[in-house]
């Protein structure tokens, strides 16, 4: 049986739109669902009092800190290892065996659960070298876990650069490293940012690896030796151990919204950044 | 064809993996002149032209043979630095590419790589160069905009003024008026009329007519070989090669 094309197509606009607005709902309603459970509890005490009773009142404000700061201090050691490696791939070797295993190992350590990552960081840097739970381990460990993402994101972006720009930047004098200064990581730029900015989703969001090296200590820090509880670690425990759900989703709430506004930054920077240079 | 030369080339081979890509050229090429280099796609213009600068370098299945002399240095000599070789022999692509940055910006992009700071040099150094390259007066007023916008034309013309903000002495061009329609051509062609004072162009192009219109001398390629080398007038009224001739007359298959 054969279909008038005319039907076709609009039985395949009705269904790709049918398929859109399920993805959009199911997102919608997450949101509506935590957000209505969460946000009548959020406040300025909520969000920057001290916890007490475990969580069962007060405020979040040490899981706040705990999740700026344990994202934070794993990219800014993880972006230049990731972009670093990346742009060796790239421009310094010539595809071969070891650039292939290289390669490889970040794709296999892309797809390792983070309970594992948690599971190494708790001997290796808690007990092994006996950092204990604390911000160090926490960050380190969060590091081993983005640092295939920023690879692989920042060599795909530097692989867009087209070719032609390098053979420029060569032919008007520029050594490899001044064409990788002012051509290739300039214009691989959005890239790299977009996969900084998925890692950084991914840290705060992390729970299993962040709990197995972080601890879950409710106190200030007071230095990066001291353990710390995240708002994902909060929630998880708040919710698991039943110490308090309408804070539980509270916390949730304020987890969604950050991730909200890190997203909306980003996406701003890069528009302005594409902006600058079509001017 | 008297006078000094610039590059004299002995025997050049150059392999493109197990393929030869140019056999045996031996050419000099007098300085202050323009060399126009004719022949059919395939015939390895464009190879010879990126051993003068040694942008081959940057391909790993091509490898050089032979003797490329610029002022009497040896370029394949291992003491020569490509980079500092790429400064003196500057280079325009046929597909004009501006990077994606301001006029200004791109024009500077060699003089800031060799560390010169000083706003008022940059500032001559853009004016001079673009007005050389016959685009001033169109972009003098929009430095600061997007080289991008510019059209193909004008991004041709850029990417000239961009080679000459260099300083080199000798200018590779090769097919740069591929794209371009007869106005931008023919502003092309004035520039490098009057920029053979100063520098030697070597021109590669597709178009014959141009080649006799601009060039000083010819070269003919064909097959990997340099079938013919003389004066313009000489090889376009009295070819002394057969192939040369239905070329020339545009009667080649």
């Amino acid at each position: 049986m054969t279909v008038h094309p005319r039907y076709t197509q609009t039985i395949a606009i009705f269904v790709l739109t049918l398929l859109t607005v399920l993805t959009l709902a199911v997102l919608v309603f997450i949101i509506v669902f935590v957000f209505g459970k969460g946000l009548p509890y959020i406040s300025y005490d909520f969000l920057f009092a001290k916890p007490e009773d475990m969580g069962r009142s007060g405020g979040i404000f040490p899981t706040l800190i705990g999740t700026v700061i344990l994202p934070l201090f794993a990219i800014i050691i993880a972006t230049p290892l990731g972009v670093g490696t990346a742009v060796y791939l790239t421009e310094y070797t010539r595809e071969n065996r070891i650039t292939r295993i290289i390669r490889f190992g970040a794709d296999c350590l892309a797809g390792i659960p983070s309970i594992i990552f948690g599971l190494f960081g708790f001997i290796f840097f808690v007990t092994t070298l006996r950092m204990g739970w604390s911000i160090m381990s926490g960050s380190l460990t969060l590091v081993f876990m983005i640092l295939p993402t920023i690879i692989r994101t920042s060599e795909e972006a530097i692989k867009a650069v087209p070719y032609s720009y390098r053979e420029v930047s060569f032919s008007l004098g520029a050594t490899l490293w001044q064409t990788v200064r002012k051509v290739v990581l300039p214009n691989a730029l959005p890239g790299i940012v977009t996969g900084i900015m998925l890692s950084i989703g991914r840290s705060i969001g992390e729970t299993a690896a962040v709990i197995f090296t972080a601890g879950s200590s409710l106190r200030m820090p007071h230095s990066i030796f001291d353990s710390i509880r995240t708002m994902s670690v909060h929630f998880y425990i708040l919710a698991r151990e039943g110490i308090s759900n309408k804070n539980a989703y509270a916390t949730a709430a304020v987890l969604i919204i950050s991730i909200l506004i890190i997203n909306l930054i980003s996406y701003w920077m890069m528009n302005m950044f594409i902006a600058k240079k079509t001017k | 064809m008297e006078g000094d030369y610039k590059f004299r080339i002995n025997n050049l081979n150059v392999f493109w993996g197990k393929a030869q890509a140019l056999r045996s050229i031996s050419i000099d090429i007098p300085a202050n002149r323009i060399l126009g280099i004719i022949g059919p796609s395939g015939s390895g213009k464009t190879v010879f032209l990126r051993s003068l600068n040694r942008m081959n370098d940057l391909v790993p299945e091509i490898s050089v043979e032979g003797r490329i002399l610029l002022d009497g240095e040896d370029i394949y000599h291992p003491d020569v630095d490509p980079v500092k070789l790429r400064k003196r022999v500057g280079m325009v692509f046929a597909l004009p590419v501006p990077l994606p940055a301001s006029i200004y910006d791109n024009i500077v992009f060699s003089p800031s790589l060799f560390r010169i700071r000083d706003r008022k040099k940059l500032n001559h150094l853009v004016e001079t160069s673009l007005t050389s390259a016959f685009l001033w007066d169109e972009v003098k007023d929009r430095l600061k905009t997007s080289a991008l916008r510019l059209s193909g034309g004008q991004q041709q013309r850029l990417c000239l003024a961009r080679v000459l903000a260099m300083e080199p002495e000798v200018i590779l061009l090769d097919e740069p008026c591929s794209g371009l329609d007869p106005i931008s051509t023919a502003a092309i062609e004035d520039a490098l009329g009057i920029l053979k004072k100063n520098f030697t162009i070597i021109l590669v192009t597709n178009n014959t007519k141009q080649a006799a219109r601009v060039a000083d001398n010819t070269a003919f390629f064909l097959m990997s070989e340099m079938i013919e080398y003389g004066a313009t007038e000489q090889i376009f009224t009295m070819p002394r090669d057969k192939r040369t001739n239905d070329y020339v007359t545009g009667r080649f298959g």
